[in-house]
């Protein structure tokens, strides 16, 4: 099949760059999920980031800064959910709902007078002459830092997860509270924990967009993405790598469908535009179909609520 | 206390009342926000063009990010139970959810942007874009050195092919190997999806953007690859003197100032309102210096003639996609077909969408 004028390695180092912010909200939401709390609020923490983000860096010429204040900014969107979640005891599905809702409305009035303005750039890192290697360079050495941050947080989940004292503990907490607090653990505090770790991740999705993608402010610039990152974990049976997988899927699939559009190859824009999601889900309900094991592998206490007292 | 509430409900409807007898209610339905800094903000500069000029005798009310669909009912709904008197809808697919609406509420005036279904309460008006996207087109077809425009276009409805055939047909006119990618994004307002369209565009070699997107994403792709691209919508001068290097600004204050002014008047009456850069409704914004002065020259001359009504954008001969005869040599595009227009004209590849 001739590809026209796609170029595949622009292409590759195009889908990195466009899955990263689901990638980092995904994987914020997984160790969320994995302690046990189901935050629907994903959306509206990535955008209260995109805000906090992009009036940090504007103010202070920073791009470094203004992903800080992201990730601040949506943990404090997290931390509304942690209290009202795990201290008053609300219930999860709806206050995440709430979440989103407070986050969209409340990024707007927060960006209103930063409309149209352009944040200081946030430029690709060059690894000396690494870089113009052909091929690898443009992949692998020259890509925004938040990128390597991205994969780097995988491997970090992953080994957090898999091995360490800590991790078992938020496994152990997701997979039984009851359980973990006999022992002795405090569910509230693992839980704050992950719900925090969420929040900062989804809150660097949102600066991703904000000062790297787009990058400008303009309200709702989102547009779903957080559903989308919520959406990867589930089908991802609540696995970093796979995290990794589903979500450079997407923005694979989504990038190559734009290129494939660009060239002019004759496939019919409708079945481009929907598979994004149509290969994503099949790939991923796939490599899950395994049923039992699926099921064994999602947190037993997934948004349950939990009190010392029951 | 049953009581109390029947009693402050009768005297806040008698308030409402009273509130409605000298004042001239007036709804807007936004598809996006009116942040964007393309479509709903001028529709919202609009808007506040209207409060402006009727200060206490208008009140305003408006509705950002209403979804295309079951959802706009409920927005139009609501703003005519609250007592609008007439209620803007400003997005192509509002067309059926606002003809329905108009049918319940016989005596709120309606009046759609950019759609053909029109009723007794239902007023359309839209604007020749297309006759600013000729003015786009002629910039393109000289500014591109590698001979690739691309354009990133919504949704496949006659608005969106009017102004993709029309750029076509004057960068083809200037430059005759011109070649234009045109990619379907599927949203008026997605600001990541915009500007990983604008990549995709310049990966593939393209040196002009264009787009038919409400947000300025793809200014600021262009910007970062050392691309030109042009405003829409909005100005977006911000993004000037380059990428941007012109712009469509769409200019509804006249328009709704007039049709307020109707509904109080009692003279509002149904139309079919569809203006260009005659009347000002379409203007092109300024032409930066990264446009040599003859091109700059050639461009605004083309603009006057269009405004003065000497040319008109679709002047044959033109061939369809298929290579059948559109308009024999000197005819005139007539208003509906343009309308209506479902097809490519011929040069472009690809197909459009269903």
């Amino acid at each position: 099949m001739d590809f026209g004028s796609i170029n595949p390695v622009l292409l590759i180092a195009a889908l990195m760059l466009a899955s990263t912010p689901i990638l980092l909200a995904a994987l914020g939401e997984l160790i969320v999920e994995k302690s046990g709390v189901l935050n629907l609020g994903v959306e509206g923490m990535m955008i209260v980031g995109a805000i906090s983000g992009f009036i940090v860096a504007v103010e202070t010429g920073s791009p470094a800064l203004g992903f800080v204040a992201a990730a601040i900014g949506a943990t404090i969107m997290a931390l509304i959910f942690g209290v009202l979640t795990q201290l008053l005891l609300s219930n999860q599905v709806a206050t995440g709902l709430g979440l989103t809702l407070f986050g969209l409305g409340v990024s707007a009035l927060m960006g209103q007078s930063y409309v149209g303005i352009r944040p200081p750039a946030s430029p690709r890192l060059t690894f000396f002459g690494l870089s113009e290697v052909p091929v690898i360079g443009p992949i692998a050495f020259n890509q925004h830092a938040m990128v390597y941050v991205s994969l780097a947080l995988v491997v970090a989940i992953w080994w957090y997860l898999k091995r360490t004292r800590s991790g078992l503990i938020l496994r152990a907490v997701g997979e039984s509270h009851d359980a973990a607090h006999a022992l002795g653990y405090s569910v509230l505090k693992t839980r704050f924990a992950a719900i925090a770790f969420g929040g900062a991740c989804a809150g660097l999705g949102g600066a991703f967009l904000s000062l790297v993608i787009v990058p400008q402010w303009t309200e709702g610039m989102t547009a779903g993405r957080g559903w989308i990152a919520l959406a990867i974990v589930v089908f991802a049976s609540w696995r970093p790598w796979r995290v990794l997988l589903g979500a450079y899927l997407f923005g694979g699939v989504t990038v190559l469908q734009l290129n494939l559009q660009a060239a002019g190859i004759a496939i019919p824009v409708e079945l481009l535009s929907m598979s994004p999601y149509l290969i994503t889900i099949l790939v991923l309900v796939l490599i899950s179909s395994d049923k039992r094991r699926a099921a064994a592998n999602a947190p037993a206490s997934l948004g349950r609520s939990f009190h010392a007292s029951a | 206390m049953k009581k109390n509430i029947i009693l402050a409900a009768i005297a806040a409807l008698g308030l409402g009342a009273a509130a409605q007898a000298d004042t001239t209610k007036v709804g807007f339905v936004y598809v996006g926000p009116i942040g964007d800094g393309g479509w709903t903000y001028e529709h919202h500069q609009g808007l506040l063009a209207v409060e402006e000029e009727f200060g206490d005798k208008v009140e305003t009310v408006y509705q950002e990010n209403v979804p295309e669909g079951a959802d706009a009912e409920r927005a139009m709904t609501q703003m005519a139970l609250q007592g609008a008197d007439i209620i803007f809808t400003t997005s192509f697919g509002y067309m059926d959810p606002t003809i329905n609406v108009a049918a319940k509420f016989p005596n709120v005036k309606f009046e759609h942007a950019t759609g053909y279904k029109r009723a007794d309460n239902v007023s359309t008006y839209s604007a020749r874009f297309y006759e600013g996207r000729a003015v786009q087109g002629h910039i393109a077809g000289k500014m591109t050195k590698s001979n690739k425009i691309g354009y990133i276009a919504s949704f496949p409805i006659p608005e969106v092919i009017r102004g993709i055939n029309s750029a076509y047909l004057h960068a083809k006119k200037v430059n005759p190997d011109v070649e234009m990618s045109v990619i379907w994004v599927y949203t008026w307002f997605d600001p990541a999806k915009e500007a990983d369209a604008a990549k995709a565009l310049i990966d593939n070699g393209i040196d002009v953007v264009l787009q038919h997107t409400d947000s300025t994403a793809p200014q600021a792709a262009a910007a970062e690859a050392g691309v030109i691209s042009f405003g829409q919508a909005s100005d977006m001068a911000e993004y000037g003197p380059t990428p941007r290097v012109s712009s469509i600004i769409d200019n509804w204050a006249p328009y709704y100032i007039d049709r307020v002014q109707a509904v109080m008047d009692g003279t509002w009456e149904s139309v079919d309102t569809w203006d260009g850069i005659s009347t000002g409704m379409v203007k092109i914004g300024e032409i930066t210096e990264a446009v040599p002065a003859d091109v700059k020259a050639e461009a605004e001359a083309l603009r006057d003639a269009i405004g003065a009504g000497e040319y008109h954008p679709f002047t044959g001969p033109i061939n369809k996609q298929d290579g059948s005869v559109w308009l024999a040599e000197g005819e005139v595009a007539d208003d509906g077909t343009l309308a209506g227009m479902n097809f490519y004209i011929e040069g472009i590849t690809g197909d459009i969408p269903n």
